[in-house]
């Protein structure tokens, strides 16, 4: 059967009556037969289908490769799908709710793949001097500071609506993602900007938890389209850059809280880490680890536009490290992004027996993509504070290549607000 | 399943470095095939770089690997689906006996036949396309033809290798013809017709591989059910290639229709000659390509009543369509099938031995599978809210091979004198005002992303690359 993601849920595979041209590629090749015909449409059957891929890249027309979450027990039947003559829209969370499935497992990104800092034969690499303190000119006017110490509120309560663990249990790291819903209070946020969470309780001096900052994942209107709610994306901190062992205040107590559990926010925060909103903008995102965070909501954001058809997008190109294959939760979802929508390119740093590969290395075999890219695009940078220079290092290698004067072009990318950093 | 050894000479998992005699034999072969593709390939395209699938083996994760590659270089090679040592022959007199490894001596002529046929038609629709490439409607376009064309190539060598592999000198010989006949030669043409007809423009090659390939999809499925092993198992892979080349077909006329019903909705007309005017190719013209192709297409699979048919079938050759998926006795002895003849100026049905009318059951399946893909073109058109259809035309109509070859029918099955016939034919079939018509549209578009004004754009590009992608590089 399809492979069941939460309990009672499955991925399942469907074929799109509209595009597939009944060549019988698919039935042909499944070898656990689990595609059928009638004179009408190809057809799977859930409880056959074992998710092995063998029939995607034979399909001549890319008809095959689609899926919906449904309840297991709502799974489509060959003869309802064999009346189809397009592809059922997926169902909604209240459809899902409905049938008692809440905890959906949405995307969100564990563990980094940071490189090593070259030994500076450079002078001292200041991240202050490339990047970028102004948003794109295009970008929309960011709220900043509604709640917080010098705000006429304190903070706001948020209600926890979503938690959901989506690296797998066992791994070394366990990464989450919270849906937080402020009711009826005002909390306006932009893709790439950020909120603190006050953790509850006082430190060792027995002062109150200071606040941490985490990026937001989700889209300008709502994890939910149309909803006062934002997502983030919390990696539990069992040690610290160095190693040793220390449990993360924040990111521990976020990790373990309810749906119905409230938490107190400030926020929002950032002005210059924004987006481009004009048409054709194209955008550059690379990113470690829960640095992912905010390319998720720039991806889904452009993705909806995308989906409204009233928008004409640019490039999007995304480099995306982490240890390994393993550790990526996003990996499913973002590959199925189509190609002309977004330009992928994962790096692994520890898959056994492979080459350690991070991000920077596969944007200098993409230079010649980036190269012309360095003129106009948005470069957005989010991780560990390590990958910082190596990225710029791997920027001005390549501006190098395109022909480009480096001092001139970091300066216009600053200057035009086209290269921010985010670095922890 | 073994993957393709590269460093040989001509790629294969067919083990071929130990048999030195075969070896040797393909390696004279191909220089004499590169030639004739020098010849006869795809117009000036010597240079060009080309976003092809190439398979490096036959399963599902290898035999679909893309990259850019010159064509000539292409790794044309042999590939056998995986064989199963136990295979029983599953129809005929020999049903239940072992699948056959090596020709029986008795069946050898037959089968060599069918093997000529089958290669014949893969060089030959090659030489029909050759000069399409000159007026691509776009990029994507141009890189779908020539994977057509190299994938028939690679299809021209499957069979050489069975003949060479299993023919000895008379299929030495034969993989020589193949190279030396042209597609409407007067002296040496292809043996069948609708191979030696032009493929003069776009419309008429995207009707071809929807049709004609299609009629391919069913001799090839046919050849797969053989109690021949090796035809079974090569024809087999073929077919998976076979799929790219009907989706080229049914995909551009899909999207011929698309633009021509987005301008009939634009400029709120179906008159044909405004939406000529327009730059665009309207319905009834489209109706009769389709009327064409399909005619043409249907009397490929043979006279109605053949004995050649039983025989084929009778002695393992060469099954029916889906032949492991049916439920009868698989002898077929004892039992009828309808076919059509004309009496007394009236289509009249007639019950013969169904052993000798397999050729009609083969077409009668083949046009079932056909009618849904011209249905799912009516769709595009019930979608932009217009209420003509297409047809495809009665099984008589406009046909030259079997009983109903020279009867005049209408479309629509209705017999017609001799004077109705001339007079309506040109609502029936491409007029040359037509193909006047619709050659005046052909100039070559090839800039990445951009699309002739009759054609409208796929909707997604070929292994999830962008529409806009640079799937050929002209260098």
């Amino acid at each position: 059967m399809n492979a069941v993601v939460e309990s009672g849920v499955i991925r399942q595979h469907l074929i799109d009556p509209e595009i597939c041209i009944r060549c019988n590629t698919c039935e042909a090749t499944c070898p656990v037969g689990a595609i059928t015909h009638d004179d009408r449409n190809y057809v799977v059957r859930a409880e056959v289908c074992n998710s092995c891929m063998a029939c995607i890249s034979p399909c001549p027309t890319g008809s095959i490769d689609n899926w919906r979450t449904v309840p297991v027990v709502r799974a489509y039947s060959i003869e309802e799908q064999l009346g189809w003559d397009e592809l059922p829209a997926e169902l909604s969370a209240d459809e899902l709710a409905a049938e008692g499935v809440t905890d959906l497992a949405p995307e969100a990104p564990p563990a980094p793949a940071t490189a090593p800092v070259e030994a500076g034969t450079e002078p001292a690499f200041s991240s202050a001097q490339v990047g970028a303190t102004l948003p794109p000119w295009s970008a929309a006017h960011a709220y900043t500071n509604l709640y917080g110490p010098k705000a006429a509120e304190k903070s706001l309560t948020a209600t926890v609506v979503g938690n959901v663990r989506v690296t797998e249990v066992g791994k070394d790291y366990d990464t989450h993602h919270i849906v937080l819903d402020f009711g009826a209070m005002p909390f306006p946020v932009l893709e790439g900007q950020s909120i603190g969470v006050l953790p509850p309780g006082t430190d060792d001096k027995g002062r109150p938890h200071h606040a941490r900052q985490y990026s937001i994942a989700s889209p300008r209107n709502g994890e939910r389209p149309g909803y006062n709610n934002v997502s983030l994306t919390i990696k539990r901190v069992l040690e610290d850059h160095q190693g040793r062992p220390v449990r993360g205040v924040a990111s521990n107590y976020m990790c373990d809280l309810q749906v119905g559990d409230k938490v107190q926010v400030i926020g929002p925060f950032g002005t210059s880490f924004l987006m481009p909103n004009h048409p054709r903008s194209s955008i550059v995102m690379i990113c470690t680890g829960t640095g992912s965070a905010p390319m998720r909501a720039m991806t889904e954001w452009r993705r909806r536009l995308r989906q409204s058809g009233k928008f004409e997008g640019g490039k999007l190109m995304l480099f995306f490290g982490a240890r390994t294959k393993e550790e990526l939760p996003y990996f499913g979802p973002l590959t199925n992004l189509p190609k002309d929508f977004i330009d992928i390119n994962l790096a692994f740093s520890r898959t056994p027996d492979a080459p350690k590969r991070y991000v920077q290395d596969l944007m200098r075999e993409r230079a010649a993509d980036l190269g012309p890219l360095l003129k106009e695009a948005y470069f957005y940078v989010c991780g560990l504070k390590a990958m910082e220079e190596g990225v710029v290092l791997a920027l001005r290698d390549i501006a190098q290549q395109a022909g480009l004067h480096w001092d001139d072009t970091a300066a216009a990318l600053k200057r035009e607000g086209r290269l921010h950093l985010e670095t922890y | 399943m073994s993957a393709i050894n590269y460093s040989e000479k001509i790629p294969n998992n067919v083990n071929l470095a130990e048999d030195r005699t075969l070896q040797r034999a393909l390696e004279q072969w191909q220089p004499n095939f590169i030639s004739w593709w020098d010849d006869m390939g795809p117009d000036g395209s010597t240079d060009y770089d080309v976003y092809l699938r190439t398979a490096v083996s036959v399963d599902p994760q290898g035999w679909a690997s893309f990259g850019h590659v010159k064509m000539r270089d292409y790794r044309w090679g042999i590939f056998l689906n995986p064989g199963d040592a136990n295979r029983e022959i599953h129809f005929g007199d020999h049903k239940g006996e072992k699948a056959w490894t090596d020709v029986p001596g008795e069946h050898r002529a037959n089968l060599r036949r069918i093997i000529v046929t089958q290669g014949d038609t893969e060089p030959a629709s090659v030489e029909q396309q050759r000069h399409l490439g000159l007026t691509a409607p776009s990029m994507y376009d141009l890189r779908n033809l020539f994977q057509i064309n190299v994938e028939e190539g690679r299809h021209l060598w499957a069979m050489v290798y069975l003949l060479h592999k299993h023919f000895g000198r008379d299929g030495r010989e034969e993989a020589e013809a193949l190279l030396d006949r042209r597609s409407g030669d007067e002296n040496n043409p292809r043996i069948l017709g609708a191979f030696n007809e032009a493929t003069p423009d776009w419309l008429s090659f995207f009707m071809f591989t929807y049709f004609t390939d299609r009629d391919g999809k069913f001799q090839l499925c046919a050849l797969a059910e053989s109690a021949f092993d090796p035809l079974a198992r090569t024809t087999k892979f073929m077919l998976t290639e076979e799929a790219h080349h009907m989706f080229v077909g049914e995909s551009g006329v899909s999207r011929v229709i698309q633009r021509t019903c987005a301008a009939m909705n634009e400029l709120k007309t179906d008159d044909v000659g405004k939406l000529r005017a327009a730059g665009v190719i309207d319905l009834p013209t489209i109706q009769r390509y389709l009327n064409f192709h399909y005619s043409v297409t249907i009397d490929l699979f043979g006279a109605d009543q053949s004995s050649n048919a039983a025989t084929f079938y009778s002695s393992g050759l060469k099954g029916r369509f889906e032949e492991g998926k049916r439920t009868d006795d698989h002898v077929l002895k004892g039992q009828t099938y309808k076919v059509l003849e004309v009496q007394n100026g009236q289509l009249v049905e007639k019950e013969v031995p169904m052993l000798n009318a397999l050729n009609e059951v083969l077409r009668d399946d083949y046009i079932k599978d056909s009618v849904a893909g011209v249905e799912r073109w009516n769709k595009v058109i019930e979608k932009a809210g217009i209420p003509l259809r297409l047809k495809v035309p009665h099984k008589a109509f406009h046909r030259n091979i079997g009983a109903l070859a020279g009867v005049k029918v209408s479309p629509e099955g209705r017999p017609v004198s001799e004077a109705e016939w001339k007079e309506k034919v040109a609502q029936w079939l491409p007029t040359d005002d037509d193909r006047a018509f619709v050659a005046s549209l052909m100039g070559r578009v090839v800039e990445p992303g951009k699309f002739a004004n009759w054609i409208a754009p796929p909707v997604m590009g070929i292994n999830r690359q962008p529409v806009d992608f640079e799937y050929v590089r002209f260098n």
